[in-house]
């Protein structure tokens, strides 16, 4: 049942994507439509997926690979359907959309045995933490879309190259303001994951703070981003740099979710330890 | 029925012969009502644009038709046939239908793809339906020369990208900032350029206008015409910084605004984009200022790109448009021979023919005890009384045939007895309302 599920809202994402690369090459509004509707049927999908898997743990289904990647393209798409409707610009799948459908991909790779989870992490905080951190994840995922867009489009302006791809592309106004958007959502929230973290590692581990590589890197994303938002609302950086932030600060932000893993220094974070279930 | 067209345009005559044979339109009953007083004229509509002054007409015979149209044109103005006749041009059948499609769908327009030109035609139609000049067929043809009209617009990108210098620049602006209505221009020095692409831009909803010019009070002049504010020129700099769009148009021989200026007043905007249209010759703005962050420097000739790549853009979409045109020909031409008496009336007998061979088959069918001549006796008789009961529309049908209104009989009986032919749909009669 799982597996269909998966599978099912994988077929679709894919199908989405490929819509939403046609209406990058054809302005046909039926294709934006469509794609619309086929993401939006995924994401239910989606949810019915990691819902049925949430029973059948016991708890969240987030702690080997398969489970995060699906999550995270979960969450993804979830954030970018609110801004696509928020903004009406279909376009912005074009640029979104190919990043969850290679998660889901990626997630289709792992194995997806539900793993025994340590008595120590099984706790409501895995649910608030874990979920608060990916919904941060993903406003900057939609953010990322955005900003490449924001270059594209701020490319073109300058070299007055006003080709088909230029018409479609919305204002570079409603794109910077996408992306302040998702700064100003996703920055509460990953601060507050942080926050919740450490409570949580101070009941789980005894100590709110412990420099893992995972919490580490957690912190230098932490810091971009704070620096982002605090040059947006003095400094009045935006356009162009903010866009640059945002790319490096996602970046920086994927390696903080799965390249953690491969560091040689073992992180508690790291899903494998998460697993073997040896802790200090 | 024939459908002609007679007419000029700005591709056949210059706007001096153009201006003498337009027609008011607050008097359009005259015209209206004298032409379809007119032999041979059944039905009329007359568009008149600064760009062409055209007749459409409904008639039996096409050459005398659009004879009487001409002379029409040449007297109703006063001005001799003889010097209007090697301006205009005429059409019928086919070539007429195609003529108005691609006129509605501004594939004839100076400017192709250019949006009035619908709602002028409309406009026209309009007048003909409020004095009574138009009828069955121009009804459907003009219809039907708006749903064409609309199918070119939504489906290819004809009128989708500007083709004036100072549209371009509206649109450019779209794109930098999206919403215009918290935006204000500045205009520096006064030329008409300038004041055009301004009154654009007020148009597509800018806050405010300021104004600065080395006179000052021809800037105070041209900011009470645009309700805005007058900037002293020495002044400039201490104003800028509150402009979002600034359009230069100085007679200055050198450059007045440099990159160095103009990065200090964005750090005063706090990175706010700005936008720069230089429509000088020589040049008011250093190119250099285009690589200024979130700054964008258009000057004409950059403008004129924008507006020649959109024009051949055009261009390929309007080829797209003649093929929509082809198809609809086709169905319209259609409906319009079906209103032919012969073919109508053939396809009468065949309904009535049919009528009678089913039910002469029913009845003789359980008709046991028929005496041997029986079964000639019934069908002499049916056949009597089918050819007593068509008798007089028919004759009606062929007497009217020669110069009265057949095609509303035609179509009244098409209609009523269900004869086969190809309607166009009436999808589009609510267009009207727009």
């Amino acid at each position: 049942m799982n597996t269909i599920l998966f599978y099912s809202t994988l077929t679709l994402y894919l199908v989405a994507t490929i819509c939403y690369m046609a209406y990058l090459l054809k302005p046909r509004p039926i294709l934006g439509r469509a794609a619309h509707w086929l993401i939006a049927g995924g994401f239910l999908l989606h949810l019915a997926f990691t819902i049925a898997r949430y029973f059948e743990a016991g708890h969240t289904p987030i702690t080997n690979l398969h489970e995060s990647l699906s999550f995270f393209s979960m969450t993804i798409i979830g954030v970018f359907i609110i801004f696509e409707r928020k903004y009406h610009v279909f376009i912005l799948g074009s640029f979104v959309t190919p990043l969850a459908l290679l998660l889901m991909l990626a997630s289709s790779q792992y194995s997806s045995v539900i793993p025994e989870l340590p008595p120590a992490l099984k706790s409501k905080w895995l649910f608030i933490h874990t979920t608060l951190a990916f919904l941060s994840y993903a406003t900057f995922a939609v953010a990322f879309g955005a900003a490449i867009m924001y270059l594209i489009q701020e490319r073109f302006l300058k070299k007055k190259r006003l080709g088909s791809l230029y018409q479609k592309l919305p204002s570079l106004d409603m794109l910077d303001d996408i992306n302040y958007r998702c700064l100003t959502l996703g920055f509460p929230l990953l601060t507050v994951a942080i926050i919740t973290g450490a409570i949580w590692a101070e009941t789980a581990w005894g100590t709110y703070w412990s420099w893992d590589p995972k919490e580490t890197w957690s912190l230098i994303t932490w810091l971009i981003y704070a620096a982002l938002l605090h040059g947006r609302l003095t400094t009045g950086w935006r356009g162009r740099r903010a866009a640059y932030l945002s790319i490096v600060g996602f970046f920086i932000l994927l390696f903080t979710f799965l390249g953690v893993n491969l560091l040689p220094g073992q992180s508690l974070h790291s899903y494998e330890r998460l697993l073997g279930g040896k802790y200090r | 029925m024939n459908i002609v067209v007679v007419g000029l345009s700005h591709k056949t005559a210059s706007v001096e012969i153009r201006e003498k044979v337009a027609f008011a339109p607050t008097r359009m009953e005259k015209p209206l009502t004298e032409l379809v007083a007119l032999p041979d004229i059944a039905e009329a509509v007359i568009v008149s644009t600064c760009n062409r002054v055209e007749i459409y007409a409904s008639t039996h015979d096409a050459a005398g038709g659009m004879a009487r149209l001409k002379r029409f044109l040449a007297d109703f103005h006063g001005i001799s046939l003889d010097s209007l006749e090697p301006h205009l041009y005429s059409h019928h059948g086919e070539a007429a239908i195609r003529h108005v499609f691609r006129v509605a769908s501004s594939l004839d327009s100076m400017v192709v793809g250019e949006p009035q030109i619908l709602g002028q035609i409309k406009t026209a139609y309009g007048y003909a339906a409020e004095f009574r000049s138009s009828g069955i067929i121009l009804n459907r043809f003009l219809h039907k020369a708006f749903s064409v009209a609309k199918r070119v617009r939504t489906e290819t990108g004809i009128a989708s990208s500007a083709v004036s210098v100072s549209f371009a620049a509206v649109e450019l602006a779209k794109k930098i900032f999206g919403d215009l209505s918290d935006k204000t221009v500045m205009l520096i020095g006064a030329g008409e350029m300038c004041e055009l692409a301004a009154k654009h831009f007020l148009n597509s909803g800018v806050r405010g206008v300021m104004v600065s010019n080395r006179t000052f009070e021809r800037a105070e002049k041209l900011a009470e015409e645009f309700d805005g504010r007058a900037v002293r020129f020495e002044d400039l700099f201490d104003h800028l910084h509150k402009a979002d769009i600034i359009l230069s148009s100085t007679g200055a021989p050198h450059f007045i605004i440099g990159a160095r200026d103009v990065e200090a007043v964005i750090r005063r905007r706090k990175l706010k984009p700005m936008f720069f249209i230089d429509i000088a010759v020589p040049r008011d703005i250093d190119p250099k200022v285009n690589d200024v962050d979130n700054v964008y420097l258009y000057d004409m000739d950059d403008l004129q790109g924008v507006v020649a790549s959109n024009l051949q853009q055009r261009a390929e979409e309007a080829k797209k448009a003649e093929g929509i045109v082809d198809q609809e020909i086709g169905q319209f031409f259609k409906w319009l021979s079906s209103l032919e008496v012969t073919p109508t009336i053939v396809a009468l007998r065949s309904r009535f023919e049919e009528v009678r061979q089913a039910e002469l088959t029913r009845t003789l069918a359980g008709w046991k005890e028929l005496p041997p001549d029986g079964q000639k006796r019934l069908e002499a008789l049916t056949q009597a009384i089918v050819n007593k009961i068509l008798h007089t529309p028919t004759s009606h049908l062929k007497q009217t045939g020669q110069g009265g209104r057949t095609d509303l009989y035609v179509d009244a009986l098409r209609q009523l007895f269900e004869l086969e032919t190809e309607q166009p749909q009436e999808e589009d009669l609510g267009e009207l309302e727009e």
